[in-house]
């Protein structure tokens, strides 16, 4: 008799994907400023390292936080037992706000809408157990984060049915691929439960237009499906504009406290904004009280440590560090994806705009031997082997089209995104198809920088790739 | 179309049971020294609140364990970065440690075998989902926690078959009924996967014998099926006997390294030994390659805060710390339940002899108007409403027999605990067939006390109850 569940047997916890190979490999041999000048440099953590001191200090002023204290006094015990799947009040008082700050106050947040979890990967599988039988699909636009291969199919038996987004747009979510997407899953025979977007976008680091925002709503207006809008790099927009949430969207069509607003459900963590992997806070808000008691029940298995709900609710009840934070991440996370940008371009590589996120989508579809994804391997093992950066290839995030990788850029210090910038350039200097590219892709970028991203098809004719046959 | 999943709509959650709604009776009218003294006291909740002095004055010796610090240096930021599902290795060292010394140094448990969760809610969630498909079974002595029901059935639709035990013999698990219970099985058409057992015993609050873990084991053995020993109330032992874990009789039996061996599994947590549910730290221990393995993995939808396991790892590594823990945890849960056990007889009621546990398992059964669950739960009501104490029906644990109660005695302070006898007391010679019961009781206690358990027997002929007609 089989001893063990399919589950552990089989594979679907995703694992063997090159996306978590290359961290093994960072792993043998990580890079150090001293002990290993020459080791990988890791840019496939979407980590943010760059507000640590602002914290630090906070905490320094603030010892009762993490002190187990409240006004010098122990309240040791009262946290040891609470284990409350409600989650600590104050907690989510001070989470509801900090996620109204981030949308500058233009929508509110009831915190007994709020279901806290151990990170969103929780929340995003707890949500998916609320809402998809098994077999059951939902709609993801791609490219789209690998883990949630894992984390909304592997222990609930649903489906993911992708979006196929294009670079022809910037990849932005089309009407027509919608429905595409929608048709191929009544062709697989699945039923569609809803869609989930990450906004902003990861591996994109672009947000979601207004636009296609308010697509997806009608969207699942007619087709009667949930919408999840994952948005835990909400706190991370570093561009001219504004973050448009889901929730702004819901406010500007009259849609709140309708049917529809009761399936548009939020996911939020503090491991992005505030660059707390390590804490595990997640949460799923939702306007549908079913949803909320069910999600609530399911946190017992996995719950927020009261000892880290304590510290957190202090943190996020000072407004006026969540201000002076929210205000300095932006800047700093803009001046360093600058740095790759132009790190970048002195290699004559580009990157989709963005302005927002950990890390950079970039175009290494010229660096390509031919328009596949057997080239693209190639290419990341170079990456990765001889370049000694460990980069996310494209086709871990299931994009359609080769050549893409998503670079991190807030997970290291200002001098080891340098030498990244410039193994690189040396790398692609180096590589014979590329020294004729090169100059000329420097000339070509100063007048890409006015165009709109529907360039990338003039870009593409520009080599002579073999295309894709397969 | 359905717009929830069934595990939604459906109460699989197992939350419309008495053990929780009595728990909702307590939240609206809580007993409090001061401020509400006719209020509900709570004897419903498993919680260990004696030892929070020992935990207190480390703390206060300690101080960098809660504050992110070594050494007065600060390492927030290593704290706040660790997210690696593998657990921070000091602290599986130390888990393995104080899981040895529980067990009196007499087997060893490798920290690599280790698999931490969010509290052991999540741990067996994670194995069943290990070990069982959809529609498997695990038997599962009764009574059982409630809990069970919710944790191994709900998101991995696994289901429970009892292995029905009873006071005739203090409810110890027999061959026999191990056997009707896998028979029982396959006659609704269920794979048995394996036997889950806490121990020690909750809601008993005894320790399994040698005689009935020889016979489990010997059990999978020759079923081919796995063993789940929930040793959570492993440091709750307080009698004279020392606690013997599965692992000891793996060890004597000669059958560690064994294909037998990988098909037993531990699950741990801190919740009931340390008092500190509101940390969530529980574990599995395997030695199975593949389920550590997918474990882990598994392991990210419930991960341990990193600030939890920096704190504990300390608290845990202090071996002077932990060992007069343990002793003096032993000591107090000894003389606290001495307490209740005396407390309960002089209102003339007997509890299983227990060595164990934060509870004893009360008999009421002469208390009961007709041998029934509907007198059961009538009995509860009036225990509840008029005693005003929170106690858990027998029948909520799933015991075959109306009339046994679980009553919590490490949660509360020992005066409240000596006016909850009083109340009962009080109840028990206000009740007609009490007072005549009550000063017999007295009588036939004495002499109880050197009669073995199958002289509940005897005392079952002793009241004058209309048989179960049912």
């Amino acid at each position: 008799m089989k001893q063990l569940s399919t589950k552990v047997t089989s594979n679907a916890h995703g694992q063997d994907s090159s996306y978590f190979l290359g961290w093994e490999e960072y792993e043998k041999n990580p890079y150090d400023e001293i002990k290993n000048p020459n080791g990988i440099i890791q840019m496939g953590l979407a980590e943010n390292q760059l507000c640590f001191d602002l914290i630090e200090t906070w905490l320094a002023k603030n010892p009762d936080a993490a002190g187990l204290k409240k006004d010098g006094q122990s309240i040791f015990k009262e946290l040891a037992l609470f284990q409350d799947y409600h989650g600590l009040p104050e907690f989510k008082k001070a989470l509801a706000e900090f996620m109204e700050e981030i949308r500058g106050n233009r929508v509110t947040f009831d915190p007994r809408k709020i279901v806290l979890a151990a990170g969103s990967t929780s929340a995003n599988e707890t949500l998916m157990f609320c809402l998809a039988e098994p077999g059951e699909a939902f709609l993801l636009p791609t490219p789209y984060y690998p883990g949630f291969d894992r984390d909304l199919k592997w222990r609930t038996g649903a489906e993911i049915v992708p979006i196929h987004c294009s670079s022809s747009n910037g990849f932005q979510i089309t009407e027509s691929a919608l429905q595409q997407a929608y048709q191929q899953a009544q062709k697989l025979d699945l039923n569609v439960k809803g869609i989930l977007v990450t906004n902003p976008s990861n591996p994109l680091g672009t947000m979601l237009t207004r636009r296609e925002l308010n697509l997806l709503v009608d969207f699942i207006t007619s087709k009667n499906i949930h919408l999840i809008s994952d948005e835990i790099y909400s706190g991370t927009v570093f561009g001219f504009e504004q973050f448009v949430s889901v929730m702004d969207v819901l406010k500007d069509k009259k849609l709140e406290n309708t049917e529809v607003s009761k399936r548009v459900h939020v996911v939020y963590s503090l491991s992005k904004d505030l660059g707390l992997p390590g804490f595990r806070v997640g949460a799923i808000y939702s306007n549908d009280e079913m949803v909320v008691s069910a999600a609530t029940k399911m946190s017992s298995f996995g719950l927020v440590s009261s000892q880290t709900q304590y510290l957190l609710s202090a943190l996020l009840s000072d407004k006026k560090f969540t201000g002076t934070y929210l205000n300095e991440n932006k800047k700093r996370l803009k001046i360093r994806q600058r740095q790759l940008v132009s790190g970048l371009e002195a290699a004559g590589v580009t990157c989709l705009k963005s302005n927002a996120g950990l890390f950079c989508w970039v175009d290494m579809r010229h660096l390509l031997d031919t328009n596949t994804f057997e080239a693209e391997l190639e290419l990341w093992k170079k990456i990765v082997y001889e370049v000694k950066l460990n980069i996310s290839p494209g086709s871990s995030c299931h994009c359609t089209e080769p050549g893409w990788f998503r670079v991190c850029f807030a997970n290291m210090s200002e001098e080891t995104l340098d030498l990244a910038m410039k193994r690189l350039k040396e790398y692609v200097e180096s590589t014979d198809s590329n020294r004729l590219i090169s100059k000329s892709s420097h000339e070509r970028i100063k007048s890409l920088r006015k165009r709109t991203v529907s360039n990338w098809v003039f870009r593409v004719s520009w080599t002579d790739r073999v295309p894709d046959e397969r």
